[in-house]
């Protein structure tokens, strides 16, 4: 063999090496995308592998224009992007594959939550009984058979998340982007929607999940990529953040019909700092540093029925502040 | 996952290799079905359906409160005013402006609802979504200014002379002028869907522009010959059964023959639609602002 040939062999083994790696990841090859003057992300190089990934920033910090560049939505300014081997600009190969979870809360008008469902499927080109079992498939995983055939117009902000998360896992992706996929569901369902990512990223399936709640990204998560100002400022393991988390207590705010009486129970539990009410009592802030036995014992309450509780959202007032110490201590890593 | 999943995705995957064209058809379907449900039950259509009701109530006034004129006093003079009100009232206002807030609310109208991404997060090529809009737009479009145009025939003619006007569309002329009717406002929808279709596309408020396309289109008559092709209205005057006069101050100009406009029109859609196409494949999806 001559030099030449030997390196021309070379050359394409490494090619062909490259192309059977990003085949199996996620690509971002120094992406960048600019709303006119504005930026949203700059210089993004990533590879992110199955299993839960994380990304992690306060609100404006780039998480959602990452998600929308991956699925096509939004176009990069410059870069390259690969999805399994796929551009986002072929919608009708990404979407074999991919499942968007995206935070619009909208929905056709009129639409049955298996409807939303079944029409999604509709695009795959499934036949009718696949169509059914798919869509009792994808239900049955979220819980939401039993409101299945209500429409979405009447659901709560929880269920419309569920049917969501539905529509995004019904057609069987190997990749699925949830952003803020948590958001607005109670402490029983969170924790069910989190055991049922756990399960997925089990089976092999990549989880791009977007959150600016640190406490859920460290109860899931793989790997995390931490963004600020549209900038990756630190990857990798979770385990990294955990230690500078548990130091930080987390804020939550719970919507009741008598927030004294909660107030009076959280207060027997350890790692709660700080619990005031909301300024239309129909609230209560609550600090803490054990934000999984909070929800814990949230559970207890709505299992005992003592009180209602009609939502539960993170109301972290010193995230920016976590995301300093994060970001000026490498990330965490 | 379950096979049931796997092997639909695969079935799915393999039609889009092997049988593009059968996979589309049954995208475009779907598209077409969600579509129309919207078009015809959601709340924006009621302004559609007081716009195709207008002519047929204006009508049945005349039919009960009968004017004292020489025209409506026999079917030739019938004819004449039907022209009229088809020309005026149906084809320039009830078709256009419908057409206009049916075909643009096909993409700005979900832009506005928030709800355009779930299209764009589909295993669907932007063009087959394109044509899956168009073709609802089109097929609410039909049925509704068709039935309008029938209608005000029906209640036009058959109040005053009920026996004559059987006669008269049953074995007479009136059938065939009823039919020319009907594919004007067909060509009309293809051709005024299409522009608005894109209009929807390119402008976020996009009022202005078709303000504009209807001045435009209302000038025509106006216009030096070869401006006046520039417009769907002069093709669609071509067709009309009963030509009407455009008054003193027209510019007289020969008209298109059917061979020529119909094809035109369609040809003139086609590169719309394509353009369309082109332009949602790169479209972006924020929705600040909108």
């Amino acid at each position: 063999m001559t030099t030449a040939t030997a390196a021309t062999t070379a050359a394409t083994t490494a090619t062909a090496a490259a192309t059977h790696t990003e085949e199996k990841m996620i690509v971002f090859e120094d992406v960048s995308k600019f709303y006119g003057e504005i930026l949203g992300v700059n210089r993004v190089n990533l590879s992110i592998a199955p299993g839960i990934t994380s990304l992690v920033g306060p609100n404006g910090s780039g998480k959602t224009t990452l998600m929308n560049l991956m699925t096509g939505l939004l176009k990069p300014t410059r870069g390259r992007i690969s999805v399994l081997g796929t551009s986002p600009d072929e919608p009708q190969e990404l979407f074999r594959k991919v499942g968007y979870c995206a935070q619009f809360d909208s929905f056709p008008r009129g639409a049955t939550g298996r409807e939303f469902i079944e029409f999604y499927l509709r695009t795959h080109g499934a036949s009718s009984r696949a169509l059914d079992n798919l869509t009792h498939q994808a239900l049955e995983r979220v819980s939401m058979l039993e409101a299945a055939d209500r429409k979405v117009a009447g659901y709560s902000k929880g269920m419309r998340q569920r049917i969501r998360l539905a529509q995004s896992i019904a057609h069987n992706p190997a990749v699925l982007i949830l952003d803020e996929p948590l958001n607005g569901l109670d402490p029983m369902a969170r924790a069910e929607i989190i055991r049922l990512f756990r399960q997925l990223a089990a089976e092999g399936l990549y989880l791009i999940i977007s959150s600016h709640i640190l406490h859920e990204v460290d109860m899931m998560s793989d790997s995390v990529v931490l963004l600020n100002n549209g900038y990756v400022v630190a990857e990798g393991n979770v385990h990294g953040v955990r230690d500078e988390i548990e130091e930080h207590p987390m804020q939550i705010l719970i919507r009741c019909d008598r927030p004294q009486a909660l107030a009076a129970r959280v207060f027997e539990q350890e790692g709660v700092v700080e619990a005031r009410l909301h300024e239309d009592r129909q609230g209560l802030f609550v600090k803490t540093r054990r934000p999984d036995e909070f929800y814990l014992l949230l559970n207890r309450v709505v299992l005992d029925g003592d009180l209602r509780i009609e939502s539960v959202a993170p109301a972290d007032d010193d995230l920016n502040a976590v995301y300093q110490y994060l970001i000026s201590s490498d990330g965490g890593r | 996952m379950s096979s049931t999943i796997d092997s639909a995705t695969t079935q799915a995957g393999k039609g889009a290799r092997n049988l593009p064209w059968g996979l589309w058809a049954q995208q475009t379907l779907a598209i077409l079905g969600l579509e129309l449900r919207k078009n015809f039950l959601s709340r924006r259509a009621l302004l559609i359906y007081v716009l195709a009701a207008l002519p047929v109530f204006l009508l049945f006034l005349l039919a009960i409160l009968p004017p004292d004129a020489d025209e409506f006093r026999n079917i030739s003079g019938l004819s004449v005013v039907f022209s009229i009100i088809y020309n005026t009232l149906i084809l320039r206002a009830v078709v256009f402006f419908g057409c206009a807030w049916i075909f643009m609310n096909l993409f700005r109208g979900e832009v506005v609802d928030r709800s355009l991404h779930y299209y764009f997060l589909s295993p669907v090529r932007r063009e087959v979504l394109v044509v899956g809009k168009y073709l609802s737009g089109l097929v609410t479009s039909i049925v509704l200014f068709g039935l309008t145009t029938l209608l005000s025939l029906f209640m036009l003619y058959f109040p005053r002379f009920s026996a004559e006007s059987t006669r008269y569309f049953f074995e007479g002329a009136g059938g065939k002028q009823a039919l020319i009717y009907l594919g004007i406002t067909t060509l009309a929808v293809i051709g005024y869907g299409a522009i608005f279709l894109i209009v929807g596309l390119f402008f976020r408020n996009p009022i202005i522009p078709a303000l504009l396309i209807y001045g435009w289109e209302w000038i025509n008559f106006l216009l030096p010959p070869l401006l006046k092709k520039i417009s769907v209205i002069h093709y669609l005057h071509s067709l009309m059964p009963v030509p009407l006069s455009e008054g003193p101050f027209a510019v007289m100009a020969e008209p298109t023959p059917a061979w020529l406009s119909v094809p035109s029109l369609l040809v003139f859609t086609l590169i719309v639609l394509a353009l369309a196409g082109y332009h949602t494949r790169r479209m972006e999806i924020s929705y600040v602002g909108d």
